[in-house]
């Protein structure tokens, strides 16, 4: 057998529900989660008889958005069509959508990535964005005693698709890829994107390619199949269920098989992906360009006053971060990706730059990100209180001497082991012994002065 | 009071100068529906309303007749099909509620082909309309029951709509006044779709003022439709007192194949228009025949996507209940748009759309109406229609035309055949000139009375 290698192909569709004030083609509020079923519906998003679609601007606004912070070329002519196919929950028959005019389309999206195995070093690699196109939503089934119900209420609700070229080769890129453009939604306001309400869905395509080791030349041919897995809620599960299709495939692969065509599920428990359906060869939507909506057209201007929209994004908040604020690279990358986190530093950083004295603490900003990553976790505080955290932690405080005095004596006899190895130079004992004389003190000193006193009273 | 034959401005004098009551006027027409309707068959739903409200507006206790595909909420809205047999729209289409707010009450809904899919009103799932001029014969269709009804006199005026000829064309055959807008000009919105990028709802009348009266009210953008037009609309009704003087233009194209006694009839009507002062030059534009082909892909397309909708869940009624026309139709239409056949059939059929627009565009320059006959044949019997599965279509050969370029349209009665039955005429007008085609329909009216077609349909059907 001819040696071969196994290339991994991976691309991703990724539904973003917007968060408009009304649904895409009608005025009943988009707000829709937890809604008593079918109280937010009206002729339009019921698809009864007669009624017409006129599309809120606002989604397209969003659209053109999120296409512009993907890097994508606007296109000036764009237009919805009908794509058909049977299912209860889609009220006309058609789900209107965009077919061969997206409203945008050849973005990319720039990574710094890299193996955590291998630990290889952080590289960049630029990922590129297939089209980025508007669409409504589907009524929801829900399954009860055997009977099947239909909630409309999610009906016409604004759903933006974005579809990657398959540049992936691996599912660690991918979840890095998906937890940057997470960000980047939620950095535009244009959507919740919280994957357990279903407001940002992922579905990868995944197959490998077999390439002959031998052959020099690189094939541009894509695998002749492609496995899509669907509901999927984390970015944790698109990574297994990734690893774990692609472990799949290459077996059957090495056996000489090929993996059939097909949408496959993903169990969370098992951590494995299971059939759901296979897809038919060509899938016949019978698209065709909707008649009620008339084609759109957006001038330069128009295009560039959208831009001028845009906020700053997560590449920029991080060199920013780094630069500015002088963060190592795992806060500054933390802080990008937490909104609420970040909100926080900034806040109390416009504090603490009013503060002569805190602003004589080395790396102040850096203690400040880590009072807030490591001790704020799932507390509202303020920035003012955030600040206060930290003024207690890293001023230097008055110490009543002959209290510490005491302490140390009393840790020293009460820990002769640690004492021993410290003396057997074991320097790390020390910290330990600097630990219980804090806890003592009960934070009424600073940890440089005990650590003094210590060294003093054992040599 | 005699009311019989008394169009929508006569009732409106007589309504305002309180020399007769809104009451009386509603309870005669309904009469008359009672009296006349099991032998017309022209309405399918009628609306007996004891409890009136007090009305306002400028069509204050003008009863109306609806056809069966526009919601009417709260009233039963079938299209004609056994599918929507038990559907009660929770919510009034915009043609409607214009109408109502203009004062105007419904007197009920009007029968035609199923779906709008027909030119004779036989594809009803609840029986044909009868031709009021002559029992053995379609009035055509699909809005065959709204002219019936207004040739019978059963109602003052119906709505109806056109996808291509369905207003016209039984205008035509039944010697009424039928006005097909221009597309956008009068919102779709609550009209069941049939082909969506034809759809136009219009009047059908006794006199060309009542289709200006009512255009008024109807026309106009809609928020609720996203292809309703923002040009201005115009003060129709006034508009028709200042006579224009016009360049009418004729294509030789559309005289071909037509029945002779029609063909004088549209000869008269060009020697009287030119004793009226107006100029007659002879355009050619593409033949008809591109139009049947072009509108018969594009139409049943959207006729495929737009019957999708009713699969079983909703409405009561499950697929088994679509007749065979729209069976046909939607197999058409879905054929022509799947993988592969799309390019060859469905975007092919939109080039040579773009084409016929750009035909009528470049006419226009030339001249400011183009004058056809409105059907190339009168009233067919009964039982015709179902011999040939595409003779809708070449029944509206003359109608299509400006249904694709979507100009609008007015046919108006010109005489009667070598049988006695109605003949009509078109006149077509450049895109949003309705006031034009108003204007020189209201001329030939006041000219030769459409000699006594109306008078001569309502004098049959007596009080």
């Amino acid at each position: 057998m001819n040696p071969v290698k196994f290339q991994p192909v991976i691309g991703l569709e990724i539904h973003v529900e917007l968060k408009t004030k009304s649904k895409m083609f009608c005025q009943c509020s988009a707000d829709y989660f937890g809604q008593k079923p079918n109280t937010i519906v009206c002729p339009v998003c019921l698809g009864l008889p007669g009624a017409l679609p006129v599309p809120n601007r606002r989604a397209v606004e969003w659209t053109i958005l999120i296409g512009q912070a993907l890097n994508c070329r606007i296109n000036q002519r764009s237009k919805f069509d009908r794509k058909h196919y049977f299912y209860p929950d889609l009220p006309k028959g058609y789900q209107i959508s965009q077919y061969d005019e997206p409203i945008a389309s050849r973005g990319w999206l720039k990574l710094k990535t890299q193996n955590s195995k291998l630990k290889t070093k952080e590289i960049e690699k630029k990922f590129r964005i297939h089209r980025v196109h508007l669409e409504e939503d589907t009524g929801k089934l829900i399954h009860k005693q055997g009977d099947t119900l239909i909630d409309f209420n999610r009906s016409g609700v604004p759903l933006v698709e974005i579809v990657t070229e398959p540049d992936f080769d691996n599912a660690e890129d991918v979840k890095a890829f998906l937890e940057e453009l997470h960000t980047i939604i939620r950095y535009l306001g244009v959507s919740d994107a919280n994957m357990e309400e279903g407001s940002m869905r992922l579905e990868p395509n995944i197959s490998i390619k077999v390439e002959s080791r031998k052959s020099k030349v690189e094939s541009n041919d894509l695998p002749k199949y492609k496995v899509e897995v669907k509901n999927i809620n984390s970015f944790r599960f698109v990574k297994q269920a990734i690893e774990y299709e692609l472990e799949r495939q290459q077996e059957l692969l090495k056996k000489g098989e090929t993996p059939i065509q097909e949408t496959r599920g993903f169990d969370e428990k098992k951590v494995q992906t299971y059939s759901q359906r296979s897809k038919e060869q060509a899938h016949d939507y019978r698209y065709f360009p909707e008649p009620d909506i008339p084609p759109m057209e957006f001038s330069n201007e128009e295009i560039e006053r959208i831009k001028k929209m845009l906020p700053v994004l997560p590449s920029s908040k991080y060199e920013q971060l780094r630069l500015q604020y002088k963060l190592n690279e795992p806060t500054s990358h933390h802080l990008t990706h937490n909104i609420s986190n970040l909100k926080k530093f900034e806040g109390s950083v416009s504090l603490i730059q009013k503060d002569p004295d805190l602003m004589k603490i080395p790396n102040i900003n850096q203690g400040t990100a880590n009072i807030i990553i490591n001790k704020t976790q799932n507390q509202n505080l303020s920035p003012s209180q955030i600040v206060d955290l930290t003024r207690a932690t890293y001023l230097p405080k008055e110490t009543n001497h002959s209290l510490l005095s005491e302490v140390i004596n009393k840790v020293i006899l009460n820990n002769p082991k640690a004492v021993e190895d410290y003396k057997n130079g074991k320097q790390n004992s020390i910290m330990f012994l600097i630990g219980q004389v804090m806890k003592q003190m009960k934070g009424k000193t600073d940890a440089m002065v005990v650590k003094k006193a210590l060294e003093n009273e054992l040599t | 009071m005699q009311i019989l034959g008394k169009s929508i401005a006569d009732l409106q004098a007589l309504i305002g100068s309180r020399k007769i009551k809104v009451k009386e006027v509603q309870q005669y027409f309904l009469k008359r529906v009672r009296k006349y309707n099991p032998t017309l068959n022209a309405f399918l739903t009628v609306q007996d309303q004891d409890e009136m409200s007090p009305i306002n507006g400028v069509l204050a206790g003008i009863p109306f007749a609806v056809k069966d595909n526009f919601c009417t909420k709260g009233i039963r809205t079938t299209a004609s099909s056994c599918v929507l047999d038990q559907f009660i729209p929770p919510y009034e289409s915009t043609v409607t509620m214009r109408l109502l707010s203009a004062g105007a009450t419904i007197l009920g809904k009007t029968n035609m082909d199923a779906w709008a899919h027909g030119s004779s009103t036989e594809t009803s799932d609840y029986g044909p309309t009868k031709n009021p001029w002559d029992l053995t014969r379609s009035p055509g269709g699909s809005s065959g029951g709204s002219a019936a009804a207004v040739s019978a006199y059963l109602t003052p005026a119906a709505i109806g709509s056109e996808t291509a000829g369905s207003i016209r064309q039984p205008a035509a055959w039944t010697g009424v006044v039928g006005l097909k807008p221009s597309y956008g000009r009068v919102s779709r919105y609550g009209v069941i779709a049939m082909g969506s990028s034809f759809d136009c709802p219009g009047p059908l009348t006794l006199t060309v003022k009542d289709a200006a009266i009512l255009l008024g009210v109807i026309a106009g953008k809609d928020p609720f439709d996203g292809t309703s037009s923002n040009i201005p609309t115009a003060d129709y009704k006034t508009m028709l007192k200042t006579k224009k003087f016009l360049t009418i233009g004729i294509a030789k194209e559309y005289m071909e194949g037509m029945e002779e006694s029609l063909k004088l009839k549209i000869e008269e009507s060009l020697r009287i228009f030119q004793k009226l002062g107006h100029r007659i030059k002879t355009v050619s534009l593409l033949s008809p025949k591109y139009a049947i082909s072009v509108y018969t892909i594009i139409q049943r397309a959207e006729v495929s996507s737009n019957l999708a909708r009713y699969d079983g869940i909703r409405y009561g009624n499950d697929r088994t209940f679509f007749a065979a026309e729209a069976k046909r139709r939607t197999m058409l239409g879905a054929y022509t748009l799947s993988f592969g056949y799309y390019d060859a059939y469905y975007k092919k059929a939109q080039k040579v759309r773009t084409l016929i627009v750009e035909d009528f565009k470049r006419a226009f320059k030339d001249v400011d109406v183009i004058v056809a006959a409105s059907t190339p044949i009168s009233a067919l019997k009964l039982g015709e229609f179902a011999k040939y599965p595409f003779f809708g279509e070449l029944m509206d050969v003359l109608n299509e035309p400006a249904a694709i370029a979507g100009i609008p349209a007015i046919s108006v009665p010109c005489g009667q055949d070598k049988n006695g039955l109605p003949v009509g005429l078109q006149i077509m007008g450049n895109y949003f000139d309705e006031a034009t085609i108003l204007n020189l329909a209201f001329q030939f009216e006041k000219e030769t009375e459409f000699f006594g077609v109306i008078k001569k349909g309502i004098a049959r059907y007596q009080d």
